[in-house]
């Protein structure tokens, strides 16, 4: 993409017979901060990346590569595949993120990827607050051929899940997608509304729900950081999504987020479509936010 | 978080008490900790250099008031760039120019969009007395002409007849001719979300812009977005020409960063934002809450204010 080569063209020219001094490190440092790595992280990779090489001359390419290498062991314990218990039946996976991040489609084509398994599915609209949520789950129900439960806009939406796991256990699904209505993290009573979803499905299974996935999006910057902050402690989240990776935003909080919350990255989305859902891949991911070209 | 950089310049600048005027190695200084700070709420790397560079040639010299001390100064002066940058005055919506005028949104994936649009088309109605028509041009994403229809039975605002099989293109052509037939003032079309990088959707959004020459066209975007703010408002701006910038998600704890990054690079007003979820929750912009927001502190502003 246009950006990934921009910053392989600026790397390439910082380095080209250039010593590494504390110019060129604050310039490499800057390459980091376009990838919304956060001041922070920019600067503890660059240092990392100066021991022992400070003074001396260094390639444009072996910089990248490097720098590829330090962001990729930050990534590599996070990027795991989605497993999924199945002794737990129904598996439930619940769905939770900030507005317009892509929960729903995200759904979608994880659906797609788990009956195209063999798995038998169950989709919630547990949005039961924006304009046209359920129809816009639906749409992904009947494309992925997985049952959909829903209830009128305004419903609630903790009972609506008991529901539905109900009718996922009778109807012998394996797994129950529960999608819910985008919101901020700093809003306390949304927040609260969605804590009330994992205590109403407790009730009916102690270990429900199984998966907690929270959707980011790629283009979101520093804020990122305070929404898995917030919605892993409300609602228990244990794997993350980052979509819109086919845009030309690098996502690089991620990186902060790796480092600090350690959560497993399962998937990345990278299109609109139902089989843009990709495995996260630390090395790829690094790359282009190295510059790497692409393998 | 923000105290930060008035402590931060406090801690450099606060032994400079008793000289008259800002020397170039203390505002070096503290344009170090201005440009951190910028950055942490994402304020994209190019425009925070041009930044400093304009705070700079202010701050050299400057004289420092008596009642406060030199980081103040420096906080007020990049206080005050701010705000200039970000734009000094209220751009309302421009619907001057002959009946139906066409407003066209456009954004990226997810942006507020539609939303956006049914604040707007609720709020000409019931504000300007204006009769408005929404049009959903968006066939790619599941249920989204279903969406600006529900909004429009919950604002009381109409909605182009859904026709299944029409492209963008053509909608905007039925839109257009409904709107001059039904007697509309002003006709709102939402686009599909896109990436700016996605060149047949990019094509797509001109086509549609040619088709109906709108009087206004708003980027939608997320003030919670990251250093992408400078490709994505500089490409929907080089492809179409926006006139305007609607944020949204200004109900999020986000500093707000991109505000500046996309008004500085486009030069285009940030016309209106978003700060809710709800039809009504749409409110001018007001440039001082934003600068606030980026600098992360409202204390200090009004004690330089008071001086
Ligand atoms: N380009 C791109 N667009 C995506 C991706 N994932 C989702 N989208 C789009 O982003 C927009 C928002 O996606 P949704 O799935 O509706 O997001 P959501 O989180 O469910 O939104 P709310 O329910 O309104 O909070 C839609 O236009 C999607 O098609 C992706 O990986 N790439
Ligand atoms: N909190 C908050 N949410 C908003 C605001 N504006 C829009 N949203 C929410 O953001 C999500 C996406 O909004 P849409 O209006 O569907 O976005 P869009 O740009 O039309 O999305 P696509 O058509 O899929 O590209 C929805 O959940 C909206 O309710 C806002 O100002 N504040
Ligand atoms: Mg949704
Ligand atoms: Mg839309």
């Amino acid at each position: 993409s246009r950006s990934s080569s921009q910053l392989t063209d600026s790397i390439t020219s910082l380095f080209t017979k250039r010593r590494l001094d504390e110019d060129t490190l604050q310039d490499f440092e800057d390459v980091l901060i376009q990838a919304d790595l956060g001041v922070e992280t920019a600067m503890r990779i660059t240092d990392r990346l100066s021991e022992g090489r400070f003074g001396k001359e260094i390639a444009g390419a072996e910089v990248r590569r490097i720098l590829a290498e330090e962001i990729e062991k930050t990534l590599v314990p996070v990027a795991l595949p989605l497993e999924l218990d199945l002794e737990k039946k129904p598996h439930v996976i619940l769905v939770v993120g900030v507005n317009g991040t892509g929960k729903t489609t995200t759904i979608g084509k994880l659906a797609a990827k788990l009956t195209r398994a063999g798995l038998k599915v169950t989709l919630c609209a547990g949005d039961t607050f924006r304009a046209a949520a359920v129809e816009q789950l639906k749409i992904w129900g009947e494309r992925t051929g997985s049952e959909v439960v829903a209830k009128q806009i305004g419903a609630d939406a903790a009972g609506l899940a008991f529901e539905a796991y109900d009718r996922a256990l009778e109807n012998d699904s394996d797994v129950l997608i529960i999608d819910t209505a985008g919101r901020l993290q700093n809003k306390a009573e949304l927040m609260a509304e969605l804590e009330k979803i994992n205590r109403v499905l407790s009730k009916r299974e102690p270990d429900a729900p199984h998966t907690v996935l929270q959707t980011l999006d790629a283009t979101t910057g520093q804020n990122a950081l305070s929404q898995v902050e917030i919605f892993r402690n409300v609602s228990g989240v244990n794997g993350l999504v980052m979509t819109k990776l086919d845009g030309t935003a690098r996502g690089g909080i991620l990186v902060a987020i790796a480092a600090k919350h350690r959560l497993p990255v399962y998937f990345v989305g990278v299109g609109e479509g139902i089989d843009d859902l990709e495995p996260f891949k630390a090395k790829d991911f690094a790359g282009a936010i190295a510059g790497l070209p692409v393998t | 978080m923000f105290d930060s950089l008035q402590d931060r310049l406090g801690s450099i600048l606060n032994g400079l008490t008793g000289r008259g005027a800002l020397s170039d190695k203390d505002v070096s200084a503290a344009l170090r900790e201005v440009r951190r700070a910028l950055l942490e709420a994402d304020v994209s790397l190019e425009v925070v250099r041009g930044f400093t560079d304009r705070v700079r040639e202010k701050a050299v010299g400057a004289e420092i008031l008596k009642s406060i001390k030199p980081g103040q100064m420096v906080v007020k002066i990049v206080h005050d760039e701010l705000i200039a940058t970000l734009g000094e005055t209220q751009v309302p919506i421009d619907l001057n120019a002959p009946a139906p005028v066409v407003v066209m949104m456009v954004g990226l994936q997810g942006s507020g969009k539609t939303t956006t649009t049914g604040k707007i088309a609720k709020r000409l109605t019931e504000r300007q007395k204006k009769k408005v028509l929404m049009a959903s041009l968006d066939t790619r994403r599941p249920a989204a002409q279903e969406q600006l229809k529900i909004l429009g039975e919950q604002t009381g605002v109409a909605t182009l007849p859904i026709i299944p099989g029409q492209g963008p293109v053509e909608i905007a052509g039925r839109a257009e001719q409904a709107a001059r037939l039904g007697g509309y003032d002003v006709v709102i079309l939402d686009t599909a979300g896109r990436t700016h990088i996605d060149e047949p959707l990019m094509v797509e959004m001109a086509e549609i812009k040619r088709r109906a020459k709108p009087h206004e066209i708003l980027l939608v975007a997320d003030s919670l977005t990251g250093q992408d703010a400078v490709n994505l408002a500089r490409s929907f701006d080089e492809r179409v020409g926006i006139t305007g910038i609607v944020l949204t998600r200004v109900d999020g704890d986000g500093r707000g960063g991109a505000a500046l990054s996309m008004r500085a690079v486009t030069g285009k007003p940030i016309k209106l934002i978003g700060v809710g979820e709800k039809m009504d929750a749409l409110e001018d912009f007001h440039p001082a809450r934003i600068a606030d927001r980026i600098l992360g502190m409202g204390d200090i502003v009004s004690l330089v204010e008071k001086a």
